[in-house]
């Protein structure tokens, strides 16, 4: 057991704390996410901790409800990008050819386009639902995942042993899954946190432009659109989910940061 | 045609220009193709049968994809970039205003972001492992994790709200002058310049330190020069290529920054146009905007791989 650097750990430790609160919302949340239960920008309260939000509903309780829609989002996008992105990448390293190049070509011409942009295009004639935000985010970012996967994988490839499962008579299947997915694991998985971050700050980004989760639902970034008028007037309500985003995608990257040496000092050692 | 920088660039340009025609090609048919009907969109859930054949018919949706798409083209390339649906209005008047706001705005922002961030970058490069240059990795940690909204909104609560140093919007019409406009958008140029900052400094400390391992380098060292007469004449001389890919990535990065950053400040340009219309579900004003957004993005990206061809000693002088 290896000793986790105290940055790494904080991270790990309130990352764990946002999955839970996620996950287990009912129980933190002190009133329904759309419950109106005092006035409109109500200061912070033993009632309300964090005060109300612009139309009276509990800010605490919004963003605990806000959070579990931004995680479950975000986290269904990387997962379909991963999938995505990397058994295609395995795919066309090990087939090659031109079915390689179709991919690898489309994929540079994706990512010629601002992902952002992109996005806003296929939305605008997309119904706007949470199932099509994650289906968009997760493929326009499965192109990532893509490159890097084949980028790997065309290292995999050449081994020894992946030319012995071929001449065993191992499908391709067998050789994807079970020759080279174990030793491309290592930068999937130091890449995944980048992606979760990056998924995170997308949904949010889509959602603050009105463009992303559609009210009475909200996430973060919905919650931050609600309450921008609230600024003005020097009321901080906007702030809050804003803070959330921001402590979030910083413990995954102090977590993501801490795998990412790990993975290429491992390398750096076997090729030294 | 001997030179070799020239046939560099010619080629390269021409790729960019197939990448942006195959850009285009995505973009329409993206909205064309995907399920979701245009006529519906404009009409609404309600529309009688009869009235989305006519939409479709005055909109020319009958005819075949790409015939639609080589009128859709030809338009543009001669200057004709359509009507609104929402409102009926001349695309090409409305953006021509909104674009030049944007560039005002991308524009102060490089001008501000570039030189610091360069020179932030030598100083980071020349006090490596001391505490300037572990402020500039930590700046960059919080710049990465935060979506450019939060940056916008603490960086009004905080100059607008608070001290109330500046407006917290940014209104800006044609009767305003230079001044003016540019008193209207200090706050969305902090941002930007905040956005792109951390992320080019570290990049151009990055490909500093990596010329300093240079023999040539120890050799200036043994002379007895300056640590900083080292790293600005003569790493930073060798560090200009990666540099300048660096800057026009971080560039390319604002054309992004601008959309949101034009949402959060009320801006009137393009990324503010854009939304609008997405929200409505305005057609031809999305493939037009997103298709300005992505030629942008697609020439500064040339342009970063030409001045690095043309940066290239070994090429610049062939033997």
């Amino acid at each position: 057991m290896t000793r986790i650097p105290i940055s790494a750990l904080v991270g790990l430790v309130l990352t764990g704390v946002f999955f839970v609160v996620a996950v287990f919302g009912d129980f933190f949340a002190p009133y329904g996410m759309a419950e109106i239960v005092g006035d409109v920008w109500e200061p912070s309260s033993s009632e309300h901790w964090l005060g109300t939000d612009a139309i009276g509903r509990d800010l605490l309780s919004r963003v605990i409800f806000g959070g579990r829609l931004t995680i479950l989002i975000a986290t269904a996008a990387t997962i379909l990008s991963f999938t995505t992105g990397s058994i295609l990448g395995f795919t066309a390293a090990t087939i090659g050819g031109w079915i390689d190049q179709a991919l690898s070509r489309f994929v540079d011409l994706i990512m010629a386009i601002p992902p952002l942009i992109l996005a806003l295009v296929v939305l605008s004639v997309m119904p706007v639902t949470p199932v099509v935000l994650i289906v968009v985010m997760g493929l326009l970012d499965s192109t990532r995942v893509y490159r890097l996967s084949r980028a790997v994988a065309v290292d995999i490839t050449v081994m020894d042993y992946v030319e012995v499962a071929r001449l065993r008579g191992e499908g391709r299947p067998w050789v994807i899954f079970r020759e080279i997915l174990p030793n491309a694991l290592s930068p999937l998985v130091a890449e995944l946190g980048l992606r979760f971050i990056f998924a995170i700050l997308f949904i949010s980004t889509l959602s603050f432009l009105g463009l992303g989760v559609q009210p009475p639902l909200a996430d973060w970034g919905g919650i931050v659109k609600e309450n921008k008028e609230g600024l003005v007037y020097g009321v901080a309500a906007a702030l809050v989910p804003a803070i959330a985003i921001a402590v979030l995608a910083i413990s995954v990257n102090l977590v993501a940061d801490w795998v990412l040496n790990r993975t290429s000092s491992l390398k750096g050692s076997r090729g030294a | 045609m001997s030179n070799p920088v020239l046939i560099l660039v010619a080629q390269r340009v021409a790729l960019g220009l197939l990448l942006l025609l195959a850009v285009s090609v995505l973009i329409f048919t993206g909205t064309q193709l995907l399920p979701g009907d245009v006529a519906q969109a404009i009409l609404g859930q309600s529309a009688t049968p009869q009235a989305l054949a006519n939409i479709r018919e005055s909109l020319g949706l009958n005819d075949p994809a790409h015939v639609r798409y080589f009128r859709w083209l030809s338009g543009i390339l001669q200057g004709d970039l359509g009507t609104a649906l929402t409102n009926g209005q001349d695309i090409a008047t409305a953006l021509s205003q909104r674009l030049r706001n944007t560039l005002f705005l991308a524009f102060w922002a490089a001008a501000i972001s570039v030189p610091s961030a360069i020179l932030l970058g030598l100083i980071a490069a020349r006090y490596e492992g001391r505490w300037p240059d572990k402020l500039i990795s930590g700046a960059t940690l919080a710049t990465i994790s935060l979506p450019e909204f939060v940056v916008g909104y603490i960086v009004m609560f905080l100059l607008a709200v608070k001290f109330r140093w500046f407006a917290s919007v940014s209104i800006i019409h044609p009767g305003m002058d230079f001044l003016e406009r540019l008193n209207a958008i200090i706050l969305p140029v902090i941002v930007l310049v905040l956005v792109v900052l951390a992320h080019m400094m570290r990049m151009t400390r990055a490909t500093i330190l990596n010329v300093m391992q240079s023999a040539y380098i120890e050799t200036a060292e043994m002379k007895g020069l300056r640590p900083f007469t080292i790293v600005l004449l003569h790493a930073f001389p060798n560090a200009i290529a990666p540099v300048v890919n660096v800057v026009m990535l971080n560039l390319a990065y604002l054309v992004v920054g601008v959309v949101v950053v034009e949402v959060v400040f009320v801006y009137p340009g393009m990324g503010q146009y854009l939304v609008d219309h997405v929200a409505k579900r305005d057609l031809p004003v999305v493939q037009i905007s997103g298709l300005i957004f992505a030629s942008v993005y697609i020439g500064l990206n040339i342009l970063a791989d030409v001045i690095s061809i043309m940066a290239n000693p070994r090429l610049r002088h062939p033997k």
